[in-house]
């Protein structure tokens, strides 16, 4: 498959995103670990961009040139291997082994384990500087790529985001798009409340970057936000898109509650309920099955990787 | 009291030979780029910068955007060397080291100037003393220490040649040339400086020059030949060579501009313990800070001298 974007329309696209949301919900079942609360209000936005924007070759992923796409707030994981396994870089099979030992789909994205992972993201805050070296390099054997990065509002936190934020600007990095997962929501409460960043846009507006601001779950809205975002690339500036979202969306129980930021749906009742609201009607064993046979998947994935180890056997349950 | 070398040797700056071996690296290999943190001055990066201004990245006083920006750039596929202050990079920036360099893989070299408390004037919070200890505890980094400004010549060439993280260490001041060109240099390997089987002194960086000098006063003052050997490559460590020198010659003192805990000594001393133990002593920086002052006075309270090295050998020896 040659490098090119997916074309969804815009209900295939929320019909991707839904799917999506599942499969991050039976990646922390099968796990009883793992994040889903940001993974659910990113997932509308990035499953637009991931489709129908960017560039890759989920049969070549370090392919060049190609689109760059980067997770920062790397415990979106589960939302990250949702992607690339939707998209085509490994069978969505695999994604049940989310966490579990001798898995390369790690708590945290590692480039060297999983394709289509750019950067091992995991500590906070580095995303963006990783993001800005390659942008520069990109722009130094002036290749047609761009660099996707998503950042949470709360690692935003992290002062060494707003170096990457001025330097971008200073380099006038404009092959840079970036996104912010703005749900207000971290795991000690309302964003605004543990340590107000507001107002975002303004920040980022005098640190020299181009914003866009709109909702992160109508996908109209989505796609003509992105559309504009994307005109503005290449004017000397980098773009941010500030999506206004909320955490768990899709699951109307538990939406908006920052108790979901690291809580995995480790029981059936968790896990029931959740695919209820997300429009699937099936237990959550019924839905494990339909993966397929995990072990045939874990094969290809292992052939996938080159790796010659014997398949690791997953820890029986007590 | 100053502590005065012999005069038969030149003196010249590590730094130096960093700064023009890059810009002859530069004309050589346009996969190399240069990143620095407003210390180009003094980090000497600033003769690479005047020759390839758009290889060259200015990161301003910021040195863990920096050190993400050159895990992205290796990962586009240039060779970064990027230099600040050994306790900037390896204090302040040490998530970056670990995590985008280090975890990640990726190809980048630390060029840690200002290394150890011969630094000076400056004071304790510009003189690192436990860059070694933080990055040797790192599993993919190679570490190195220099001995003089031809041993950086071949660092800094064998860097980019390597594929894989690389930290290497660089002083303030001038110290004593002690090897040549043609000195042997490997990755992993230590070098037999000065043969002799009474004891082996180990030394890296400028501990060398005093090494060769304690070794003097005991071959004068006392008959005593110890083996003086140089090990430039703190990690991966010449096992081998300390093993054999334990069984040939027993007793050891290692010398480093370090502190105490968990350096050149402490790594050379688990290769004896569990191979072949011998008395040894660890002339290194006796856990204090030393103030501000002349490097040499510096050097001397700590007990960084040829005559203390030359002590703790009698003390083994006997």
């Amino acid at each position: 498959m040659a490098t090119g974007t997916a074309n969804l329309s815009t209900d295939e696209l929320n019909e991707m995103a839904r799917t999506i949301r599942r499969d991050v919900i039976m990646q922390t079942y099968a796990a009883k670990s793992g994040h889903p609360g940001g993974p659910l209000s990113a997932a509308d936005y990035i499953t637009a961009l991931y489709f129908n924007y960017a560039r890759v070759d989920p049969k070549d992923p370090d392919v060049e040139p190609r689109d760059w796409f980067i997770i920062s707030n790397g415990h979106c994981s589960a939302l990250n291997y949702a992607l690339l396994a939707r998209r085509g870089f490994f069978p969505p099979g695999y994604l049940l082994t989310f966490r579990s030992t001798g898995s390369g789909l790690e708590g945290h994205p590692n480039r060297l384990k999983t394709p289509g992972v750019d950067i091992s993201a995991g500590s906070l805050g580095h995303g963006l500087s990783i993001a800005h070296g390659i942008a520069l390099g990109s722009r130094m054997k002036k290749l047609d790529q761009r660099i996707y990065v998503n950042l949470g509002d709360g690692e935003l936190q992290e002062g060494s985001c707003w170096e990457a934020i001025m330097a971008a600007a200073h380099y006038k990095s404009d092959n840079i798009l970036a996104m912010v997962d703005y749900n207000d929501v971290q795991i000690d409460g309302r964003m605004h409340e543990v340590m107000n960043l507001r107002p975002l846009d303004a920040k980022f507006a005098t640190f020299g970057w181009k914003v866009f601001e709109g909702d992160g779950h109508d996908m109209d809205e989505i796609l003509r936000l992105l559309d504009d975002a994307h005109d503005a690339m290449g004017k000397g500036q980098p773009v941010v898109v500030l999506f206004h979202t909320k955490m768990m969306k899709g699951v109307k129980s538990y939406e908006d509650d920052h108790l979901w930021h690291g809580k995995p749906l480790a029981t059936d009742e968790l896990c029931q309920q959740a695919l209820k609201e997300l429009g699937y009607d099936e237990t959550p064993q019924q839905a494990v099955e339909s993966y397929g046979d995990i072990e045939t998947a874990r094969g290809e994935y292992h052939k996938l990787m080159g790796w010659n180890i014997p398949m690791h056997r997953p820890h029986p349950p007590e | 009291m100053v502590q005065t070398w012999t005069k038969r040797w030149k003196f010249e700056l590590t730094r130096k030979a960093y700064g023009e071996t890059l810009v002859a690296l530069g004309h050589e290999n346009p996969r190399v780029v240069v990143l620095d943190a407003d210390l180009s001055q003094s980090t000497l990066t600033k003769f690479f910068a005047k020759e390839f201004p758009d290889r060259f990245f200015e990161m301003g006083i910021a040195e863990q955007d920096m050190v993400g920006t050159a895990a992205g750039l290796a990962l586009e596929g240039f060779i970064p060397y990027l230099s600040s202050y050994a306790i900037f990079i390896t204090g302040r920036a040490f998530d970056q080291c670990r995590q985008d360099v280090d975890y990640m893989n990726t190809n980048v070299k630390l060029a840690a100037a200002h290394g150890g408390i011969s630094v000076g004037k400056d004071g304790p919070t510009h003189q690192s003393m436990e860059d070694l200890a933080c990055m040797c505890a790192c599993t993919n980094m190679t570490v190195l220490v220099p001995a003089d400004y031809h041993e950086t010549i071949k660092a800094v060439r064998w860097a980019a040649d390597y594929e894989g993280p690389v930290y290497f260490r660089l002083g303030r001041e001038k110290v004593p040339m002690v090897t040549a060109e043609n000195t042997p240099f490997e990755r992993g390997k230590g070098h037999i400086f000065i043969d002799g089987d009474d004891g082996t002194i180990f030394a890296c960086g400028l501990m060398l020059s005093m090494a060769v000098e304690a070794r003097e006063m005991l071959e004068e003052e006392h008959g005593l030949k110890p083996r003086v050997v140089n090990m430039p490559f703190l990690k991966p460590i010449d096992e081998d060579m300390i093993v054999r020198c334990a069984k040939e010659n027993g007793p050891i003192v290692t010398a480093e501009e370090h502190q105490i805990y968990g350096g050149f000594g402490s790594i050379i001393a688990r290769v004896v313990v569990e191979n072949h133990p011998v008395p040894m002593r660890i002339v290194g920086i006796p856990n204090m800070y030393l103030g501000s002052g002349e490097p040499y006075d510096l050097l001397e309270i700590a007990g960084l001298t040829s005559r203390n090295i030359a002590n703790k050998m009698l003390e083994v020896l006997k």
